[in-house]
């Protein structure tokens, strides 16, 4: 097991490193000058080249790429080029966004798919079943985005309900903030809902076969409690680890619903950043982000590998 | 609907209480003090920083200009050059030597004095050597600056300068003190009758009234600024009441139903923009002016104009606008002629037309030009692959690399037609003509004959059809009927709420 | 007849619902190539923002182009790119799942650990920053794309291979004399072209939601073409005047995904009864 836990750790730092390397070199393949962004088109050469400077763009790359690589050991994530901020309180603002928003995502996801796929399970090849399997079904068929626009279209144009985008900050109040993510959480919960579900009735479709819950079941016990008291427990285990595996589809998920219902979280500030050419923060979150979805990887085969030791080949 | 019922009930309603309690009170006091004195001005763009003096997004002169930062001089809403921080000024009669003198009392929001010093300390700072001025071109006639008592700043200039009032009135020659230049990207002092209050990140920036400011003070109390990019999201704001005045509203297709809305007024004014199918001249076949000519002939400004500006704008034919004095109409000099265009192509060996790259930077007026335009060239056989680009790689590649065959753009900045006479400029244009003239335009001193000067190089832009002349863009004003005081026109990009009240 | 109809009624219900509207969609993609209703890039401002009628069944959009003739040639041009983008991750992906299959630990862990990095980041993040990279446009898309099917399906066809090498007729051909490579083709390929094609209609699925997204961005099919994300994208400024724009592109977006998905699911179905569709993961 600790020779396991660490190799699994090693092939974390390696892919870790590895991902600093291909996003530093993708960046500097994208043309563009950042001090040009900043100084427009009427700009004097020797005022970029005084900005270039100032920004610290002038040193040739191996020491940019060390000067990065090594203060984000130390915490330091850089200055972003175009906010003339710390990119890590940048991101912590946004943060406090896009985590209640994912968070909010998720717990609607899990809300609706685990007792859907609960409810399809018990009622295996009947009508309740095949609804569900149809919302499965549509739910990973619609893109986020234009469901999205549909919530908008909706809860927005017509009934006026919700604004159609933007945020009004925690200071105004957790009422108007926790609302104006909502329609966002709902667009972003969807596809998670659909795929959670068709997992979760699986999953309970399997510990149904089981020995034990066929005695429970023989004994006479109602389906509910059944499904309740022993179904539910043993198929949470896989519902979790999709869980953890979704994490990263909530991220990608939120750069374009973030940028539908123009929400200042993080997504759009990558998305904006990669726009603005702000290399440093782009390097950062998405660094940031890679490291997080490989750590939640990794984190959920340790999990998996204390609890059943037989996956020991990492898939 | 019935929401509307209600809301249209609840005002009538309170309108009627208002009403009565006004009488009750049998005077103005009670109906002024009902008056708001805030303000919430919608804007596309997020301003990187705050800082003016540092960066060219319009976004940042749009919060900050004449709000919160004041330069010597100042541009008003009708375009003229007013006094700013500098109450009144002198030129010598070479045109060498400006002699500005400031206001008394002038005073930084952080309670320091405003004084000569600061002045000669922002000049020098925007055209030193570690200047990163987006306009740092605006200084480089001072020869030097001297601040000879604590009212009045002495600046020589090495040559004449005919626009050197008009340059120092922009954001960028903003006058900033020594002790705070450094943190104003973040937290801005300056001078201004507005003060800094606070900056959520993404979504809006807050200002509140100065109230040390020595000049008159402004009937708002506090004015935010809040950014929201996304047009159906702009529009729902203005309805939703979450916005008080929008301007620059690019979102053209609402305009009707704003005008149709008794709660809303709708301006539509002019700007600065004039908008070009800029044309790589060095390139083949753009080098033929045969090719350049056919090109404007298959161009439909008025199909443009309604397809992309919902008609609220005024087609061009030369780099200069039609507000300004010394224009000359010369759109009819290609009028829109497929056939003409063809026959010019076949003229320049290219009956079959030609494959083509447009390649364009984000905002929604160049991207569905380009869409348009693609689309009215593919009638004349020249195949057009559009290109849509980020801001990064367009400046990095088509404006300072030149490497691009056509692509589109507003070149917003005020009587900027000199940018023609710039031997590197990305048009890749070379006219002796034109620079003779453009020499003799900056020994001109009378506006008459500066005028005519001015519509001689019209003149030679359009007929060597240098780029695709197409329109102004527009300055749409979206916002409630009770506020009043909001700029008309953009003679330069700002939100000047100085003026502003609520009726 | 009524022998073929309980043929027809055995096959999984997925599947034939999912090659209907396959087949739907392939249709409309071939239709296009030799008649729309109006020429798709035809710009006509006059006749802007028109509601579905009679001339314009799906109306018009905000420079007067047709809407369902754009959405029939935007089918031919999802499905390409979908197309393009699974062809160029099997071309890839396979061949290297199989070799890791093949040359043991090394290569095994070389593969693993590449497609830890590519999964690393998310699918529509990497092509955002691929085509900021490459520039936008369609072939930069499939590329990006492309490439993070080659992760999958590298990862997929080494799985399946494992299984394969270690089954008997294998060993027996590998005892025979057989070289690793020719066992590969003769032996080990064709026993996992199920998994793989069942894949490739999954990934191709994934393929023209994500292209439909980055269109949406701006950064895919580029114009005078139509795409259904772009048409999306253009459709949101217009939500409050003509609200229509943004149901029709949408809609073909999700009839295409939902037949590809059931396809894939019935594939799967009758390929492996015992396997029950288990989600996309």
């Amino acid at each position: 097991m600790l020779a396991f836990l660490v190799r699994r750790l090693l092939t974390l730092a390696l892919t870790a490193w590895l991902a600093t390397l291909v996003v530093f070199a993708v960046l500097e393949a994208i043309p563009g000058d950042p001090a040009l962004v900043m100084l427009g088109t009427s700009a004097q050469p020797e005022a970029v080249a005084a900005l270039r400077a100032q920004m610290g763009l002038d040193r040739p790359w191996p020491v940019r790429y060390a000067g990065w690589v090594g203060g984000m050991l130390h915490g330091d994530f850089g200055t972003s080029l175009t906010y003339a901020r710390p990119v890590a309180g940048l991101v912590a603002d946004r943060l406090a966004i896009t985590l209640p928003l994912a968070g909010l995502a998720l717990i609607l996801s899990a809300g609706i798919a685990i007792p859907l796929g609960l409810f399809a399970a018990g009622r295996q090849g009947r009508a309740g079943d095949w609804a569900v399997m149809a919302f499965g079904q549509m739910g990973i068929a619609v893109p986020g985005f234009w469901f999205a626009i549909l919530l908008i279209l909706l809860f927005s144009v017509r009934l006026g309900w919700f604004s159609a985008g933007g945020f009004p900050g925690w200071e105004a109040g957790a009422g108007p903030a926790l609302k104006a993510l909502l329609l966002p959480a709902v667009a972003l919960a969807l596809p998670e809902a659909a795929i959670l579900a068709r997992i979760t009735r699986t999953a309970a479709l399997d510990t149904l076969r089981e020995e034990y819950v066929r005695t429970a079941v023989a004994k006479g016990l109602p389906r509910r409690v059944v499904l309740r008291r022993h179904v539910l427990p043993n198929a949470l285990i896989p519902v979790a680890t999709i869980l953890g595996l979704q994490f990263s589809f909530l991220v990608a998920g939120a750069v374009v619903v973030e940028n539908v219902f123009t929400l200042p979280g993080l997504g759009r500030l990558l998305y904006q950043a990669i726009g603005q050419h702000d290399l440093i923060v782009v390097q950062s979150v998405v660094v940031l982000l890679a490291v997080t979805v490989v750590t939640v990887n990794a984190l959920v085969d340790i999990a998996c590998a204390a609890i059943d030791p037989r996956p020991r080949v990492t898939a | 609907m019935p929401n509307r019922q209600r809301r249209a009930a609840l005002a009538i309603t309170m309108g009627a209480v208002l009403g009565l309690a006004g009488a009750l009170a049998a005077g103005p006091v009670l109906a002024q003090a009902a008056l708001r004195t805030d303000l919430v001005v919608g804007m596309r763009l997020e301003p990187p920083h705050l800082d003016p003096t540092a960066g060219a997004a319009a976004a940042i002169d749009e919060v900050t200009y004449a709000n919160l930062f004041e330069p010597l001089t100042r541009i008003d809403a009708e375009g003229k050059v007013v006094p700013g921080l500098a109450e009144k000024w002198e030129v010598s009669a070479d045109g060498l030597t400006y002699t500005f003198h400031l206001r008394k009392g002038a005073k930084f929001h952080d309670g320091t004095d405003a004084d000569s010093a600061d002045v000669k300390f922002s000049l020098d700072r925007a055209r030193g050597a570690e200047s990163v001025n987006a306009q740092k071109g605006y200084f480089a006639a001072i020869a030097g600056v001297e601040a000879p008592d604590a009212r009045t700043v002495v600046v020589t200039l090495s040559r004449p300068d005919g626009l050197f009032l008009f340059h120092m009135a922009s954001g960028d020659a903003a006058i900033v003190a020594p002790e705070s230049a450094g943190a104003n990207k973040q937290t801005p002092v300056g001078t201004g009758p507005f003060k800094f209050e606070r900056w959520v990140a993404g979504d809006r920036v807050v200002l509140v009234r100065n109230p040390d400011y020595d000049g008159p003070k402004p009937a708002l109390e506090r004015v935010t600024f809040r950014f929201i990019s996304d047009p159906a999201a702009q529009v729902a704001a203005l309805k939703a009441g979450d916005i008080d005045s929008f301007p620059q509203f690019d979102t053209y297709e609402a305009l009707p139903q704003f005008r149709d809305d008794g709660a809303f007024t709708v301006m539509v004014g002019t700007t600065e923009g004039e908008t070009i199918l800029g044309t790589n001249n060095a390139r083949k076949p753009f080098d033929d002016v045969r090719v350049r000519r056919a090109l404007a002939h298959a161009i439909d400004r008025k199909t443009l104009i309604d397809g992309v500006l919902f008609g609220n704008g005024a087609a061009i034919g030369s780099h200069f606008p039609p507000h300004r004095a010394g224009y000359v109409d010369l759109t009819g000099l290609y009028p829109y002629d497929p056939d003409k265009a063809k026959a010019l192509l076949a003229e320049a060996g290219l009956p079959d037309g030609f494959a083509t790259t447009l390649r364009l930077p984000p905002p929604i007026y160049a991207r569905r030009s380009g869409e348009l335009i693609a689309a009215m060239l593919a009638e004349v056989g020249v195949r057009v692959t559009v290109e849509p680009m980020e801001w990064a790689p367009w400046l990095e590649k088509v404006f300072k690399g030149k490497d691009y065959d056509l692509t589109l753009i507003a070149h917003t900045e005020p009587l900027d037609i000199d940018i023609y006479g710039r031997p590197d400029y990305y048009f890749n244009y070379q006219s002796e003509r034109f620079n003779a003239v453009g020499a003799e335009l900056d020994r001109t001193q009378d506006s008459a004959k500066r005028n005519a000067l001015y519509g001689e190089q019209q003149r030679i832009l359009a007929e060597d059809a240098v780029n695709g002349f197409l329109f102004m863009l527009p300055s749409a004003t979206v916002q409630k009927s009770a506020v009043q005081g909001m700029w008309v026109n953009r003679p330069i990009q700002a939100n000047d709420v100085t003026g502003v009240r609520w009726k | 007849m009524r022998g073929f109809v309980r043929r027809l009624r055995r096959l999984p219900v997925s599947l034939l619902l999912g090659g209907l509207l396959t087949a739907l969609v392939v249709g409309a993609a071939l239709l296009s190539l030799a008649w729309t209703p109006f020429p798709a890039e035809q710009v006509r401002v006059v006749a802007r923002l028109r509601p579905p009628g009679p001339v314009h069944w799906l109306g018009t959009d905000h420079f007067g182009r047709d809407v369902l003739s754009m959405i029939l040639v935007g089918a031919r041009n999802s499905l390409a790119v979908g197309a393009a983008a699974v062809a160029l991750g099997a071309l890839l992906g396979v061949p290297l799942g199989l070799a890791a299959s093949a040359w043991g630990r090394w290569g095994d862990e070389a593969v693993a650990r590449l497609g830890d990095l590519l999964f690393a980041f998310p699918a529509v993040l990497t092509a955002i920053l691929l085509t900021a990279a490459l520039g936008a446009g369609a072939v930069n898309v499939v590329l990006a794309l492309g490439l993070f099917n080659a992760a999958v399906f590298a990862r997929v066809a080494r799985g399946a291979a494992l299984a394969v090498w270690r089954r008997d007729f294998v060993r027996a051909a590998l005892a025979l004399g057989r070289g690793p490579l020719s066992v590969t083709l003769v032996h080990v390929l064709p026993n996992i072209a199920g998994v793989v094609i069942v894949q490739g209609t999954v990934l191709f699925a994934v393929a023209v939601l994500n292209e439909a997204a980055l269109s949406y961005l701006g950064l895919g099919i580029q114009p005078p073409s139509p795409s259904w994300g772009k048409m999306l994208g253009d459709a949101q400024t217009f939500l409050f005047t003509s609200p229509l724009q943004a149901i029709f592109p949408g809609a073909a977006i999700a009839v295409t995904v939902l037949g590809l998905n059931l396809l894939g699911d019935g594939l799967r179905d009758a390929l492996d009864p015992r396997h029950r569709s288990a989600g996309l993961l």
